[in-house]
Formats: structure tokens, sequence, C-alpha cells
């Protein structure tokens, strides 16, 4: 009796860190994104205070225009966290589709592949540049950029689970019983493949927010009165010599720590989901 | 028999290589085709008040801008068969000639950042692999996952910030010093010059590496043949050197060569940071001045440059691995 009872106070413990594992990043991203819209009305010109050292009143000092660096910052992370968010969404999407209609034919599952060779056969960064150029910038075309060079990676994984999961059973039986394609997609494929899918996503979503940050620096994509961190830290880029290092520091110092943290919650759910092969590598 | 066998493998490799080569230009050149960007107007630029419409009819048809664009893709590919990559618009330049001046000074970041995260990478990996769950190993391991997390521009800006302004040891930016002829320019100041991008890309490249031959390093020390060695009370630097050394260093030398690309789009961004005067540098100025020639060429470059890469691990996997060589392929 004992020992059932531990075991269920030990499940419920269990559960209720389950749901703290969803609800808490959540809140911290809703909270986020709600304080860069905040941070986004404290951008102020002030030419008065140009170039101040981090103080007490401006903790990450203030830029040539006298423009608060902690909320100019955070006004650019959320935007890149949005742009992020967007593209992972979708991108991780695509996967999904493209690896069940691999599945479901093999001429669409030898074009699929092609094209994600294809896709990874430049430099990320040069696809993403590419794209962008293509679609004329903007906020829209970093976007889609994104969103088309991010799914190969998660749609490989997915395919060779699937590849696997085709073998089992369960997918024999309900072949023999008639089930149709879509069926078998839905009721089985989609729920076996839900924790890849889930952990796949938010591992993707700080490679977008890094690659987004690289070209925006670059200077391609948003106009300069919608700060990104990259583009922030591009400006910075020309006030290295004169010595003013908050420019540079702060902002990247926020995007690594988002970046370091979204990545350590993605790897927490995978091994939480059990996910093999969850952390996927690539610049 | 055996050199048969393996000419054949690697011929299907460098067929199926080539195909995708041609797959990105002809994607690059659609996507480049669908870009808002009117090459006409490109081209005149400035001078768009003083030209009629009747020669910007002229000059949209001797360039044959009204055909179908796989027509206008075969023109295009034939030239750049032929080494004509067509003239820059930025620069003024034949295409080609901007690749031959900059391909050097890419090669030279790239190489070295590669040859130096791989020693570097290699040596961490084992380290923490042969000793695993120590104070080292998560040191390592800590170092690999922040450095793989960090942005590549802002550790060149920090880079530069601190040893170029603040300690003054090197130049802040460009390849070469201003104001000097290129012959002047000695070997020394090239080095000085790439000293801090090849730090900035090699301290980011060394993660992967090191990672991926800790695995190595741990998987092969769970094996019969070093278990048999270990009973034979060989161990140590030793065991290593003559059992398990050959074996890691594969894997992880096959896998450096598949991440030339990575490094090649990391070269991108510390050639914008440090003002290097290479190729991403050429690529960003090319799309951002909408100059399409130019942009076509630099991509084309860089999609050799991942194909060569990816060729070497391929060729490498197949050549050396006696395993692999027998059975697998």
């Amino acid at each position: 009796m004992q020992a059932g009872n531990e075991a269920a106070a030990h499940d419920l413990k269990r559960r209720r860190s389950d749901k703290r594992l969803i609800w808490l990043p959540l809140t911290a991203l809703i909270a986020l994104l709600a304080f860069g819209i905040y941070s986004n009305e404290q951008v102020m010109v002030n030419l008065q205070l140009r170039n101040q050292a981090p103080g007490l009143t401006h903790i990450f000092g203030t830029d040539w225009l006298g423009r608060d660096l902690f909320f100019r910052t955070m006004s650019g992370l959320t935007r890149s966290l949005t742009i992020g968010l967007i593209a992972a969404l979708l991108s991780t999407l695509l996967a999904v589709i493209f690896g069940i209609l691999s599945w479901w034919h093999t001429k669409i599952d030898m074009v699929i592949v092609w094209l994600a060779d294809l896709l990874l056969s430049l430099p990320h960064l040069v696809m993403l540049l590419l794209l962008s150029f293509a679609m004329g910038g903007g906020m829209k075309g970093l976007i889609i950029g994104l969103t088309l060079t991010h799914w190969p990676k998660l749609y490989r994984l997915l395919r060779s689970e699937i590849l696997q999961i085709n073998e089992s059973p369960f997918i024999h039986v309900s072949r023999q019983l008639g089930k149709t394609k879509s069926w078998i997609a839905g009721n089985h494929l989609l729920i076996l493949l839900l924790p890849q899918i889930v952990v796949g996503f938010v591992l993707m979503f700080p490679h977008a927010i890094l690659h987004e940050a690289a070209i925006t620096f670059l200077g391609f994509g948003l106009p300069p009165e919608q700060p990104a961190i990259g583009s922030i830290l591009s400006e910075a880029m020309g006030f290295l010599t004169a010595g003013i290092w908050w420019m540079a520091l702060f902002p990247g110092l926020i995007l690594l720590a988002t970046v370091l943290s979204v990545d350590w919650y993605g790897r927490l759910l995978g091994k939480k989901l059990q996910v093999k092969g969850g952390h996927h590598h690539g610049g | 028999m055996r050199t048969m066998k393996l000419c054949k493998v690697i011929l299907r490799k460098c067929l199926r290589l080539g195909l995708l080569l041609i797959g990105v230009s002809l994607l690059s050149f659609m996507l480049v085709k669908s870009s808002p960007i009117d090459p006409v107007r490109a081209y005149v630029g400035a001078d768009m008040m003083t030209v009629s419409p009747e020669q910007l009819e002229r000059i949209s048809s001797y360039w044959g801008l009204g055909q179908n664009p796989l027509t206008q893709f075969g023109h295009w590919l034939r030239a750049v068969l032929q080494g004509d990559l067509g003239t820059s618009t930025i620069y003024r330049a034949s295409v080609a000639d901007l690749i031959a001046e900059r391909f050097g000074a890419t090669l030279l970041l790239t190489g070295g950042a590669w040859i130096l995260s791989g020693v570097l990478g290699f040596l961490l990996g084992v380290f923490s692999g042969l000793n695993p769950d120590t104070f080292i190993d998560r040191t390592v391991r800590l170092y690999c996952y922040v450095l793989a997390s960090s942005p590549g521009f802002w550790i060149g800006l920090l880079f530069l910030l601190f040893f170029a302004v603040h300690l003054g040891w090197f130049p802040v930016g460009l390849g070469t010093p201003a104001g000097l002829l290129s012959a002047e320019v000695t070997w020394m100041d090239r080095l000085h010059h790439v000293m801090l991008p090849i730090a900035t890309l090699s301290i980011l490249g060394v993660a992967n590496v090191a990672l991926h031959t800790r695995e190595k390093v741990i998987e092969i020390y769970q094996q019969p043949f070093i278990q048999f060695a270990r009973a034979k009370g060989i161990n140590g630097l030793k065991l290593f050197r003559l059992h398990g050394f050959r074996s890691v260093l594969l894997p992880a030398v096959s896998m450096h060569f598949a991440s030339f690309g990575e490094i090649f789009g990391g070269a991108i961004v510390a050639e914008q940071v440090f003002s290097y005067p290479g190729i991403g540098q050429a690529l960003v100025e090319a799309g951002l001045g909408g100059d399409i020639p130019l942009l076509l060429g630099m991509v084309l470059v860089s999609a050799l440059f991942v194909f060569v890469g990816n060729l070497l691990a391929d060729i490498l996997y197949v050549a050396v691995d006696p395993r692999l060589r027998k059975g697998a392929v």
C-alpha cells in the first residue's frame, strides 16, 4: 500500500512538473513580447544624452541619437523573436507536410529528398540571402526566406522516423483493415511523431533567431526604423573605434541569453519526451 | 578491381553532386529573375533620366530579357561554362576577374579557420571523451553548447573591440594595410590582418568537431578491442595512440570536411565584421546593390565550396575506411 501511494504521489509530482514545463515558458514568452511592445514606446531620440556609458538611469547606456539601448534592445529582441517564431512554426509545418508526402508516394519522396539536398547544397546564409533578395527584402521576405531554409533538417529526421514507424505491426494491421492512407497518417503517424515535431520546433526556433540576426546584421531584411538585434549590432560596428563598447556588448549578450535558454528548454523537453536525436546542429 | 569499384563510387558521387550544382544554379537564376529589381534599370542606374524608352527597349531585347526564362538560363549556363560570368554593375569589372581576385583571400581565411578549428576541436573532443563526466569534460561541453548558440558576428565584434581597439594588437579591418600598393604588401601583413577573423571563425567552428569527436571516443572505448587492449595492460595515452586515434580521426575529419560550407557561411559574416575583402563581402555588396551578375557568380562559388567539401568527405569515407570499401558501397 505504502509503495502504491508513493508511486501515485511521484506520478502527481511528475505530472505537475510536466505542466509547468509547458506553461512557464509560454508565460515567459508572452511577458517578453508584452515588455517588447512597452519598450518600443520607450525608445526616444534625446540628443542631449548621446553615447552615455551604462549607468543607473540607462543600464545599457545610450546610442549616438541618445536612445536608451536597453529598451531598444528589448524592442529589437521582440521583433527577432516574433519573426523567428513565425518562421519556425511555418517551417515545422512544411517539414511535417513534406514528411507525410514523402511517405505517401515514392516519386514524391524522390522529388522532396532532392529538394532538401538542393537547399542544403548552399551555405545556409547564402541561401537565405538569395531568398531574401528574391522576395525583395522586408519582414515578409525575411520570414519566407527563413521558412524555406529551415525545414530540410527536421524533414530528414521525420522522414527516417516515419520509415521506421511504417514497418510497425499496427500499421500493417491498419492497412489490412482497409484504412486509407490519410487515416493512417492522421491516427498513427502524426500522433506518434508529435513529440519529435514539438521538440524539432523548439530547437529550430533558436536557429531561426540566429540566422535572422545574421541576415539583418548584413543589412538585408528590416528597415532601420524597425530595429532587430542584428541591425542594432550592425550600427554598433561604426562606433567600435570610438570606444563605445556597450552598443556591441549588451544587445549580443541578450540575444545569446535568449538563444541559450530556448535551446536549453528544447533539450529538456527532448529529454522529457524521450526524443532521440533531438539536437540537430548546423550553423 | 578494388580501384575500379572505388572509381565507380567516386564517379557516381560526382554525378550526383554535379546534378545538384546545376540545380542550384537553376534555382538561384530563377530566384534572382523573380526579384523585383529590374536589370535594365539597375544597369542604367543614375542615367535613367537621359535614356529614352526606346533605348531601354533596345537594351532589354539585346539582353534577351523577353525570352523564355529557361532559354535565358541556357544562354547564361553556356556563357558560364566558357568562363564568362558577365560584368558586375557595381564594380564595372568582369565577375570572373573579381572572383579570382577575392578567392585567395577567402581561401586563406576559411582554410586557416578550417585547419585551426579542426585541430583544436579534435584535441578538445579527445580530452573530454577520454575523461567523461569530469571537470574537463563538463567545461568543454559547456563551452561547445554556449558557442553553438552564439551569433558569429557578435563574437567577431567582441574580438575586434578587445584585441584590435582596446589592446591594439591587430588592425581594425581590411585585408591589407591601407595606402600600400598591392606589390608592397608582404605575407606578414596579410597574416596580421587575417589572424583575428580566423580566430573568430575557429572559436565557433570548434564546437561541432569537439562534440562529434567526444561521442566517437566514448563509443569506440566501449568496443571489445579496446577492452582487450586494456586487459593486456595498455592504458592511458598509449592506448589511445595505438588503438583509438585512427578510429576516431576518420569520422572527425570526414565530418569536418562536410562542415566546410558552414565555415564558408561564417566567413561571410566575419568578412563583413572585419571589412575583409573576400567572396562573402562581395556577395553581400552584390545583394544589397542589386548587382545580379556578381550575386550569381558569388553564389556559384559558394556552392562550389560546399560541393568540394562534401565530395572530399564522401571520397575520404570510401577511400580510407576499409569497412566501407568492402561492404557498404
